[in-house]
């Protein structure tokens, strides 16, 4: 019996399209009884968009058969709830916009749908990209399709585990503090964090601009690099976008990588780190090696200030950034108020979440004044001395690599009454994000559980090319056993 | 004890660009409400500003016309409050790198300069409008203004009184609508005025406590509040009283202000740099390339006027107004190469004509080279001034040049000795009493006879000639 479509990549189903073994009807198809036969046990959507959908796959079938398709024509991909799309709700896992209906499409959705992609829904995520495990949603909590007690990680729980759970071919996230990378690790699967300015921001709902990113989730790295390639650039309505010219990031699968050095941060090889996820990762950096890569031990002095400096940091943007749902224009309007001032408190109390609230309190407390040098302007100064770590550090080496997560998936609920627990699960994927560097993570191996582990590269700014290349040389030889989550 | 006011004043001006501040809205005043609206400006989940270059430029403009420096580096950062007229929950502003600082301009008051120091410009963006429904239970946001490009020039502690506040303001005004970039429109609230006001005994050396008036919708009003509130801080305190650190707001029909927030309620605004956009770079290049196409400014204007026209300082206040006005003028002294009469034409019936209609004078009927032709015809003898009046007011009602009105209406003046004599002959005539009393030493009565011949030829006659003529023939019997 040939292969169930929804198992395919990106690569191998445009193959198939482009043969005409394959329609994007059938894909489509394909995918959403594959949606209906396990979403309901992995709750990764939101939104379910099979009518429109249906429509897009019809239409990248005739634009194929008159020879107009390109390499995301007929694609079925999903996409976070924090990413608008045009007069499809988009929540962003708030009850405060269960009812907002975007206007326009984000600059990236737009990207994907001039492509020919087929939009298969929206996913699910922790309310407003807050959380790590996906369980401060307003809509459910996903599960890991490799476990349905675990958490997918988070924020973009619902992303990841969409491609895990072959609900899509691949989908989109978005990575303030390693929301794509973390949840790539625990879900098995590939996701990017690009350059701060790579992806434009425009459409996608502000967490903390300083450091959201959009990126890709994948099933190998070719996906990615293919995904990467279609959503990158310059964008004249964000300001932040930086318009530096878009590689073929596809040509870098697959190059050898001899040479090249390999920077290892003491760092990141602390205690408390799952002693499966140090073996694993430590295998990964033997067969860079055994490929003619050298290991190099670097350092990074500022790694430890990182947690504290973003738990400043995104919350002094966040709270500047949700003050905008107050009920008065669009999403949740409390029944209850009777003046404007209690329109404001009631409508925020009833439509934020515990984790939301706790970081607005947050971010206006260290903007506040009388506080604002000691702890915004503070965080800002040890962000420059953060970043200058990682100049130093790409001086003597070519990627870095570190453990994406320090454990596997843990379980639905084991940390959400401890946030600073919670908080540690990003500790090897924040700095990125500070610095505004690029990272992969990609699978590394396999827990006695059978739970996924991942392993995280960096590079310098705009270098996705070199993460590609390193990824993929990693991929291809790794020699970890091809499975698939049993659902 | 006597007492010395402080006032420092902060001024909106609204930039007159084309699109908003951060989106490309329209910024035109007067629209059905919320149809120059988009994502952007309605503060939408997801979306992010673009600075419009225009308002940069506009903005070092009023820089170099205040003598201000233009800093290099400039950040928008976001001053973060409620209030259903605001979108985003937070306005775009400048906070510790505006774009201009430390510079001045210079008032006269009573023929006093007097320099006022300007302690910052900055770039932000406004705010909708609140329209509140007296009989509902709703009030109603119009966004339209929302983004519309704003200025802030905020002016050191350096006024000490009410008509130095005006003054002031008339000036940042005044330039401000030379470089064309506001149309300072108060009443629809392109130019507006919050005063910050303290009094302290003379002499002393500390700021007393101020209070921040808001509300002041045209120069008068600003000036008669600051005297208000002068006198009510003086009352409080020679009644023994402290006066309280609060936001007073003016009421124009009770002409007094009331408390709307004291200090305890006043905003935490939390400013910090906004990650949406980044830093303004603005090089010499860019500040030489403006600062040439700077027009000359109202002072220079007048100056020049004074020492080139000769005209009086008044008349060279009153002509430089507008740069509409001080083109006119030039145009029409350009044409005749007389500009004293020329002065007297447009500060009299021109502006005369144009006020009682409240029309600009971009809207003059009358051009500076049909106002010209009519001076030459005047110097040239072929009118008298007297017709002249006449004249003018015609080209102000038709349009019509002045050689046509004249021709049609057969105003030529009569410089015909032959037919001047029979005119003269024909009153002479008419008036026999008069010659006799005349020709027996009442010289009085010449005036007599140059009115009656002036009436017998409808006012056309070359007055001069008239003169000559009839003393001539009075003389000889």
């Amino acid at each position: 019996m040939a292969m169930e479509p929804y198992r395919l990549t990106i690569h191998e189903l445009q193959e198939k399209l482009r043969q005409g073994e394959l329609t994007a009807a059938d894909a489509a198809d394909s995918i959403f009884g594959r949606i209906a036969a396990v979403d309901e046990r992995t709750k990764s959507f939101i939104t379910v968009m099979r009518e429109t959908a249906m429509v897009e796959a019809r239409k990248a079938d005739e634009a194929i058969r008159s020879g107009k398709g390109g390499p995301l024509t007929g694609i079925p991909l999903a996409i976070k709830d924090i990413l608008c799309t045009k007069g499809v709700r988009t929540t962003c896992g708030s009850r405060i916009l269960q009812n907002f209906i975007p206007p326009y499409d984000a600059t990236v959705v737009r990207k994907l749908k001039d492509q020919g992609a087929v939009i298969v829904g929206k996913t699910n995520m922790d309310e407003f990209a807050m959380g790590s495990s996906t369980e401060t949603s307003y809509y459910g909590i996903t599960k890991n399709p490799w476990d349905l007690e675990r958490i997918p990680g988070g924020s973009s729980g619902g992303s990841a585990a969409a491609v895990a759970a072959d609900e899509c071919m691949a989908s989109l996230g978005s990575d303030t503090g390693g929301s794509i990378r973390q949840p790539a690790a625990l879900c098995g699967i590939v996701g990017m964090k690009p350059t701060y300015g790579r992806v434009s921001r425009y459409g996608l709902i502000a967490f903390a601009s300083s450091l959201d990113q959009i990126g890709p989730f994948t099933k190998d790295v070719e996906d990615c690099a293919l995904l990467l390639s279609a959503i990158a650039g310059y964008d004249p309505m964000e300001s932040t976008s930086v318009p530096i010219e878009v590689p073929d990031y596809r040509s870098f699968v697959g190059k050898d990588i001899r040479g090249w050095k390999i920077g290892v941060p003491r760092e990141y090889f602390i205690e408390g780190i799952d002693p499966e996820v140090l073996a694993a990762v430590e295998k990964s950096i033997g067969v860079l090696e055994s490929l003619g890569a050298e290991r190099v031990d670097i350092t990074l002095p500022h790694t430890e200030y990182c947690l504290a400096v973003y738990y400043i940091i995104a919350p002094a943007e966040a709270s500047s950034n949700l003050a905008r749902y107050d009920g008065v224009k669009y999403g949740y309007r409390s029944p209850e108020a009777g003046d404007l001032i209690e329109m404001y408190r009631k409508s925020r109390s009833e439509g934020f979440g515990a984790e939301v609230k706790r970081r607005i309190m947050l971010g206006t407390y260290v903007l506040s004044s009388g506080y604002y040098d000691a702890y915004y302007k503070k965080a800002s100064q040890v962000r420059t001395l953060i970043k200058r770590d990682f100049e130093e550090a790409f001086r003597r080496c070519d990627v870095i690599l570190t453990p994406t997560s320090p454990t596997p998936a843990f379980r639905i609920g084991e940390k959400t009454d401890d946030p600073l627990q919670m908080y540690l699960s990003d500790i090897f994927t924040i700095s990125a994000n500070l610095a505004g560097i690029p990272g992969i993570s990609l699978p590394c191996g396999f827990s006695g559980d059978g739970l996924p582990i991942g392993v995280q590269l960096l590079a310098w700014h705009f270098q996705e090319g070199k993460l590609i290349q390193a990824a993929s040389a990693l991929e291809r030889n790794a020699e970890i056993k091809k499975r698939r989550p049993a659902l | 004890m006597e007492y010395e006011t402080v006032i420092g004043l902060e001024v909106h001006a609204q930039l007159l660009t084309d699109s908003k501040i951060f989106c490309g809205c329209s910024t035109k005043f007067g629209a059905t409400p919320n149809s120059h609206t988009c994502q952007i400006c309605l503060g939408m989940p997801g979306v992010l500003p673009v600075l419009n270059r225009k308002v940069v430029e506009f903005t070092i403009k009023m820089g170099l016309a205040t003598h201000c420096r233009i800093n290099p580096e400039d950040v928008f950062a976001r001053k973060n409050y409620f209030y259903p007229d605001l979108p985003k929950g937070y306005q775009i502003s400048q906070f510790d790198r505006p774009l201009a600082e430390d510079g001045w301009v210079d008032v006269e008051i009573d023929g006093n300069k007097k320099r006022i120091g300007i302690i910052r410009i900055h770039m932000e963006e406004d705010a909708g409008k609140l329209v509140h429904d007296e009989a509902g239970p709703f009030s109603y946001v119009d966004f339209n203004r929302t983004g519309v490009p704003l200025i802030e020039i905020v002016s050191r502690p350096d006024i000490r009184s009410p008509e130095e506040a005006s003054a002031y303001l008339r000036r940042l005004h005044e330039i401000l609508v030379y470089l064309e970039i506001c149309d300072g429109n108060m009443e629809e609230g392109s130019f507006r005025c919050d005063a910050n006001v303290s009094i302290r005994p003379e002499g002393a050396d500390e700021f007393g406590t101020r209070t921040e008036l808001k509300n002041m919708n045209s120069f008068r009003n600003v000036q008669r509040a600051l005297e208000y509130e002068v006198k009510r801080q003086q009352y409080v305190i020679e009644g023994g009283g402290k006066v309280i650190q609060e936001t007073r707001l003016w009421d124009d029909a009770q002409g007094t202000t009331h408390s709307m927030r004291g200090k305890e309620e006043a905003h935490d605004y939390r400013y910090f740099p906004d990650p949406d956009l980044v830093p303004v770079a603005i090089d010499e290049a860019w500040i030489e390339q403006i600062r040439a196409t700077l027009p000359e400014l109202p002072v220079e204007k007048r100056e020049r006027f004074a020492r080139e026209y000769g005209i009086p300082p008044y008349d060279a206040g009153v002509l430089t107004t507008t740069r509409a006005l001080a083109e006119f003028y030039e145009e029409t002294v350009r044409l005749t190469g007389k500009p004293k009469i020329a002065s007297n034409w447009v500060m009299g019936d021109v502006l005369r004509y144009l006020n009682e209609e409240k029309r600009d004078i971009q809207d003059s009927p009358v051009t500076p080279s049909a106002l010209a032709g009519m001076i030459n015809l005047i110097e040239k003898g072929t009118i008298s001034g007297k017709i002249a009046k006449e004249v003018f007011e015609e080209m102000y009602r038709s349009g019509k040049g002045p050689e046509e009105i004249i021709r049609e209406k057969g105003l030529v003046q009569i410089t015909d000795e032959d037919a001047l004599k029979k005119a003269i002959e024909q009153v002479l005539a008419a008036n026999p009493a008069e010659v006799e009393q005349y020709r027996a030493g009442k010289q009085k009565l010449f005036g007599f006879f140059v009115g009656q011949v002036m009436k017998a030829t409808g006012g056309k006659a070359n007055p001069a000639l008239v003169n000559e003529l009839l003393k001539k023939t009075l003389s000889s019997p």
